[in-house]
């Protein structure tokens, strides 16, 4: 997967959470929490989805990881290269 | 009646309600007025096409998609019409009444069902891997469930809870939320039932299991108490709140009283898991009727639980029988044959659907009464046409469930203070 391809797939599970979500003047680096208004709850959706999608298990000692846009791809690619 | 003080007696002074042919107070009257029937044929997971009451409301008129979304259906039905009920009694703003002072009080048959229904459906598409087992699950189940998802909606820190009393719970909570507010807990209470049970394809297997799942080729025909054709029950979704306060401060507000709830009463048949059981109904509406000091004759409207099953109905007319005789100005109906069986919400849907009859002096009817059941026939039968009386004072209201829980209100029109 490249950059983009694992940046949309994070934004489809978010706008499938919550489909007002506005990604207009999303910040890439700024904490997804505070610019979507996303909780722990809308956090575990994401990584559940990644794991029905992918079957990538995310320890909960690396959900800090999925924090910005940015950081989510860091952490998702090497995860994803073969997907 | 018993001299009960301003502060001790308990008006309804709002109504919020979704139900199968109407999402307000004034369409839902006119609808059953009409007869206008809100059951249609659903295609449900496994058990395929039944008939059922599915309501249609403005689901995102109070709260966000992605709210509704995560939270239950319950919790949809319930955010939409406490909202609409505190709306409707003028206290939206809480200026009169603490958020802290405020209980939430539902009646819920069940609850649970849908949610883990689907949730083992979505497990089964990954091999049953509980890895995938949703972490909404619990939220979702908690038996607390719809109260909670009104008070995060609304705010309200005061207490919430739900009544699990099958399909008597409606009026249960409506008795606690009046219980809560004698007792001086609370100061404003949201009291009334909520289900979701159409979600459920179990709710109906099991009733088909039982012999009493409603068919009919027409759904509008499917739900028939009292009817010779009559072949079970109708599953319905639906919700309705009362806003519930103290005599006192209602008129010190200059509140618009829809009833005062003169009489309640609830007992146990201690004799069946499923059967119903008429002479302890019929304690039970002695027990009301002693407790608003009013004499059978005194009723002008007995609105009946029956759900359109064989003996169900033949159980309750038996129980009404004995208890009402020589009751002339008594006039009896069932809101089930229009809207179906809404379980949790059916006692309190029913008595909204008859609260205007304060104003309209109307006896909505029974629809679907072709060929009355001689077992069924008492006097003053409303069906398929609604009648007017020359006034309407006082109304019964039956609900009742299985394993053996009855309950029975009694609300009166204000007429002086």
């Amino acid at each position: 997967m490249t950059i983009d391809e694992i940046k949309n797939v994070i934004l489809e599970i978010i706008q499938d959470i919550d489909d007002e979500a506005d990604f207009t003047n999303l910040n890439p680096s700024g904490p997804l929490r505070d610019q979507l208004d996303l909780d722990s709850m809308d956090f575990l959706d994401i990584v559940m989805e990644l794991r029905k999608r992918y079957q990538i298990q995310i320890p909960e000692a690396d959900y800090p990881e999925l924090a910005t846009l940015d950081s989510c791809v860091s952490y998702l690619m090497p995860r994803l290269k073969a997907a | 009646m018993p001299q009960l003080s301003d502060e001790q007696r308990i008006v309804i002074t709002g109504v919020g309600l979704a139900a199968p042919n109407a999402d307000n107070l004034q369409d839902y009257r006119s609808n059953v007025l009409a007869g206008k029937s809100g059951v249609r044929e659903i295609d449900l997971r496994y058990i395929g096409k039944v008939p059922a009451g599915i309501c249609t409301f403005p689901e995102t008129k109070y709260r966000k998609r992605k709210e509704n979304k995560r939270g239950t259906r319950a919790g949809c039905l319930g955010v939409y019409v406490a909202n609409e009920a505190i709306h409707d009694a003028g206290l939206a703003d809480f200026s009169l009444y603490e958020h802290k002072r405020t209980g939430v009080y539902i009646g819920l048959t069940e609850h649970g069902t849908v949610e883990t229904e689907n949730e083992i459906y979505s497990l089964s598409q990954f091999e049953y891997n509980t890895d995938f087992w949703s972490h909404h699950h619990n939220p979702r189940t908690v038996l607390n469930n719809p109260a909670g998802e009104i008070t995060m909606n609304l705010g309200i820190t005061g207490p919430h809870y739900s009544i699990g009393g099958a399909c008597a719970a409606g009026n249960a909570a409506l008795i606690q939320g009046a219980q809560m507010l004698k007792l001086g807990e609370v100061d404003l209470a949201l009291a009334g039932g909520i289900s979701e049970s159409t979600g459920s394809f179990g709710i109906f297997a099991s009733f088909k299991a039982e012999g009493a799942l409603a068919l009919n080729e027409d759904p509008t025909k499917a739900c028939r108490p009292f009817d010779m054709q009559r072949n079970g029950i109708v599953v319905s979704e639906g919700a309705c709140l009362f806003v519930l306060e103290r005599l006192d401060k209602a008129l010190a507000r200059n509140a618009k009283i829809y009833g005062e709830l003169v009489g309640y009463a609830m007992n146990s048949d201690a004799k069946d898991f499923v059967l119903p059981y008429g002479p302890r109904q019929a304690e039970c509406m002695q027990l009301a009727l002693d407790r608003a000091g009013l004499a059978p004759e005194d009723i002008h409207i007995i609105n009946t639980h029956a759900t359109g099953t064989k003996q169900g109905d033949i159980e309750e007319c038996n129980a009404i029988r004995s208890l009402f005789v020589n009751c002339p100005d008594t006039y009896i109906n069932n809101t089930k044959s229009i809207i179906g069986h809404a379980m949790g919400a059916a006692g309190v849907l029913e008595l909204a659907g008859n609260l205007p009859a304060f104003k309209d002096n109307q006896v909505h009817p029974t629809i679907n009464v072709d060929s009355l059941d001689p077992e069924c026939a008492l006097d003053n039968m409303v069906t398929n046409e609604p009648k007017r009386l020359e006034t309407v004072n006082t109304i019964l209201n039956n609900s009742f469930g299985m394993v053996g829980i009855n309950s029975v209100v009694i609300v009166k029109k204000m007429t002086s203070a």
